[in-house]
């Protein structure tokens, strides 16, 4: 793409990458663009399998929460169909369970709405927390059953509780756990099919975006007019490569 | 144990845009340069290519590209009587890292402040009164004209390739473009881009209202271009990544695609990574800088001696840094004394959310570029007769979506549940037949007495050092702009067929929660003296004069206008004054 390209400015000019030591990072740079042969960071497909943070009674809890922000109907298969718990069991078990990159020394002060969060707690912990006083909660309620055990009519009573805040979470703030769960569930159905929540892009098909096509310049003067291109994620589309 | 290195010409601390430029400007003089860049060596293929680069989780919604609050954050706070505290993970701004800085993932709307932005002051004092400005506005003029800048803005334009259509070419009002600009001396490089279904009907509704939109002026390009350093860009694909992403495609400009291939070759220029400037020295006067302390990713200290050095890290930064280095004065609201911290400004944002019949309309939004769309400028800076309406600024205002990544695109109409079968119709619905423009109206902040920036007293960095603590707030003024744009554009919004509108002015208090922009200003203002400014109308330090502070942090207040234009041409501008002044004769380029 440059005029001077890449392949003639390696070839002429030295390219110094000097490591300061193993570990460190720290580079200093002359002579050309540094180059090394599969530097890239691709994401991590999420794969099948057993649960990577939650244990088999939050991931029982999760599946039935999702499945009900997400019911089954005409538009699309449900949340824990489409893979929203594999997703937030995923994201727990990594950075974004810990909270990493995020500014975490203390003190933790209460402030206003408008300063932000400031909790140590780390989205895992808060789930962690969270599940196990809403399973308190649930089994209070409903004579001794857990939230995965009462009808569609009961789940979607249960959560309306915690997004209103009606229904009282002993040392996790409802209204808080249900707007993360949400918000996290949501993201998984809306993501690349990749992270595991979005499976055969059905969000995608249903709302009709056609992912990750790189080249729209055909489409740009078409106006009012549906793409009819289909839905492909940044690793493919489902029928490229499975045998069905 | 520090290492001090052999001594260098020029140190500059960050490479994105401005470090980039004027690296470049200063290797041109024949000058030894080093550069030394906080986050780590970022380029198209390896950190943001075409296979992976379009994934809203990873880079939006987790900031993969951005600075990790954990390496450096800052503390927040409305008003002096409340206590900052620390942003734990960013939200009202998205702050850039490594080469390119926020060049990477800037959106590339490549504006100009108006000719009136650069003489606000006077030129309000003049047209309305000095009585008609609040009391506890502090603006006042940058020190340097719209035609000082005029050569210096073509300059960047041209790097960049900058796709538009003018509006004044020389003087004479150009059918199609921005007729409120000032004159520019030739067209842009490169034709406007393409535009879709939504942004080419807020332009029809626009000019039934009266108005004379114009293409938004864009750095991703409608067409491949070489700029005038060899280095050729491809045509714009309007994959709908661009802000929050890097450019997969060559196609957004950036320092990677416009002038780091060439920076990188010469022999006087060498960049060191993931490599932190921790403070500016100064010899036993305080008023000459003697170069840099920086610390590498392996924790060892470094001195890097220089007989000029570049501040040219984000606006916050380069403020941090001047007070972690004892340059200049403090700030002090209390009794308005002191030039560091002053002045600090962000942008004043808002919309209105347009839905659509969507048997009739399908915007597929999705199919954009980060700097698409159609605008108009009749609200914008002084462009209208603010008399009747009791405040000053304004904004551009337009049609510039984005794009239409799930997570982010997802309006539905305010009566709908957040969850369950109804919010999944909604989201079907309304995804491709809505108008939803988070910058619809962009709009100035000026700025005030109490809006300003300090180092914290309780929260540090992860060298011990005190993070920069920003008390900032909404006033009166900037609150009843907003209400009025948003008016305007939901106007159009109408006119363009709109079955529901809901507005969402900018509301106070200022809440650092709430995405508006990453264009913070201010806190190292430029001005005509020492008594009104920490630099003079060179971006060169009254207290310190072999330091030059480049960006954002020189605006006096904001405009309402993205800022990066600018901040490419008063880096041009400065560039031009080293090499054609100070080199010959080392010493304050203006005498106070």
């Amino acid at each position: 793409m440059y005029q001077v390209n890449r392949r003639r400015l390696l070839g002429t000019s030295a390219v110094w990458l000097l490591w300061s030591s193993a570990a460190a990072r720290a580079a200093v740079i002359r002579g050309g663009i540094p180059w090394k042969p599969g530097a890239g960071d691709p994401p991590e497909p999420v794969t099948p399998g057993g649960w990577q943070y939650f244990t088999a009674q939050e991931a029982a809890t999760v599946e039935a929460f999702v499945e009900r922000l997400i019911p089954a109907d005409g538009l699309s298969p449900s949340g824990k169909e489409c893979g929203c718990a594999v997703f937030i069991d995923r994201q727990l078990a990594g950075p974004y369970g810990r909270a990493e990159g995020h500014y975490l020394a203390g003190p933790f002060l209460k402030g206003t709405k408008q300063q932000g969060p400031q909790s140590p707690t780390t989205p895992a912990q808060q789930y962690r927390k969270a599940l196990a006083a809403f399973d308190r909660a649930c089994r209070a309620k409903f004579a001794g059953k857990a939230f995965a055990d009462l009808s569609d009519q009961q789940k979607d009573e249960t959560i309306k509780g915690l997004e209103d805040g009606s229904l009282a979470l002993d040392g996790a703030e409802a209204k808080d756990f249900f707007k993360l769960i949400l918000t996290d569930t949501q993201n998984g159905f809306l993501a690349d099919p990749i992270y595991g929540g979005n499976k055969d892009m059905a969000s995608w098909t249903m709302i009709g975006f056609p992912g990750a096509h790189y080249d729209y310049r055909d489409w740009i003067d078409k106006h009012n007019q549906r793409v009819t291109l289909p839905p492909v994620g940044i690793a493919n589309h489902p029928n490229w490569t499975q045998k069905s | 144990m520090t290492r001090k290195l052999p001594p260098k010409d020029v140190v500059i601390i960050g490479m994105g845009w401005t470090g980039s430029i004027l690296a470049n400007e200063l290797t041109d003089a024949g000058l030894d340069v080093v550069a030394i860049e906080r986050g780590p060596w970022r380029d198209t293929a390896t950190d943001f290519p075409i296979s992976y680069m379009q994934d809203e989780l990873r880079y939006r919604i987790q900031h993969e590209l951005f600075l990790r609050n954990s390496q450096m954050s800052v503390t927040f706070r409305n008003n002096v009587n409340q206590t900052a505290l620390p942003v734990r993970s960013w939200g009202a701004f998205m702050l850039g890292n490594g080469t390119g800085g926020a060049g990477v993932h800037w959106n590339a709307e490549t504006w100009r402040f108006l000719p009136t932005d650069f003489t606000l002051k006077s030129h309000l004092t003049q047209r309305y009164g000095a009585n008609f400005l609040p009391a506890d506005m502090t603006i006042q003029d940058f020190g340097v004209s719209f035609d000082d800048l005029e050569p210096h803005y073509d300059a960047f334009e041209y790097l960049c390739g900058t796709s538009g259509r003018a509006g004044n070419l020389n003087g004479q009002i150009q059918e199609g473009g921005n007729p409120f600009e000032g004159a520019r001396s030739r067209p842009y490089p490169t034709p406007p881009q393409k535009q879709g279904y939504g942004h080419m009907l807020f332009a029809q509704a626009a000019q039934q209202l009266g108005y004379k939109p114009f293409p938004q002026p864009s750095g991703n390009l409608s067409q491949a271009y070489t700029n005038p350093l060899g280095v050729t860009m491809g045509q714009c694909t309007y994959c709908g990544f661009c802000e929050w992403f890097g450019c997969a495609n060559y196609s957004k400009a950036s320092p990677q695609t416009t002038v780091l291939p060439v920076l990188l070759r010469k022999s006087n220029f060498e960049a060191r990574t993931d490599s932190e400037v921790t403070r500016i020295n100064l010899d036993n006067t305080g008023k000459r800088a003697t170069g840099v302390t920086y610390v590498d990713s392996s924790g060892e200290e470094f001195e890097q001696p220089a007989d000029l050095v570049l501040l040219c890290a984000f606006s916050l930064f380069n403020v941090q840094l001047l007070l972690l280095s004892g340059i200049g004065e403090p700030y002090d609201p209390a009794i308005e004394q002191g030039q560091i911290g002053r002045n600090f400004t962000h942008q004043t944002m808002s919309d209105a959310l347009g839905f659509f019949d969507k048997d009739k309309y399908n915007f597929n939004p999705f199919v954009a570029s980060g700097a698409i769309g159609m605008c108009i400028d009749e609200f914008n800076g002084d462009n209208f007769d603010h008399g009747p309406l009791g405040f000053v600024g304004g904004g551009y205002i337009g049609q510039v979506q984005t794009g239409g990544r799930p997570i982010q695109t997802t309006a539905v109409p305010p009566d709908t549940p957040a969850w369950g079968s109804k919010w999944k119709q909604a989201l079907k619905d309304n995804y491709l037949s809505t108008i939803n423009s988070p910058g619809a109206c962009h709009a100035s902040m000026y700025s005030y007495r109490d809006n300003y920036l300090s180092l914290d007293p309780t929260y540090k960095d992860r060298f011990g050092r005190p993070l920069v603590r920003i008390t900032l707030d909404f006033h009166d003024n900037e609150i009843k702009m907003s209400a009025f744009l948003t008016d305007k554009f939901a106007d159009i919004l109408k006119a363009m067929g709109a079955k529901q509108i809901v507005k969402r002015p900018r509301q106070p208090p200022y809440d650092v929660t709430a995405y508006q922009t990453s264009h913070l200003n201010g806190g190292a203002v430029m001005g005509d003296n020492p008594g009104n400014s920490a630099l003079n109308r060179y971006l060169q330090s009254w207290d310190v004069p072999n330091l030059f502070v480049m960006g954002a942090s020189a605006f006096p207040q904001n405009a309402g206008y993205n800022p990066t234009g600018t901040v490419g041409a008063l880096a041009y501008w400065a560039a031009a004054a080293i090499r054609s002044q100070y080199l010959k004769n080392p010493g304050p380029l203006v005498h106070a």
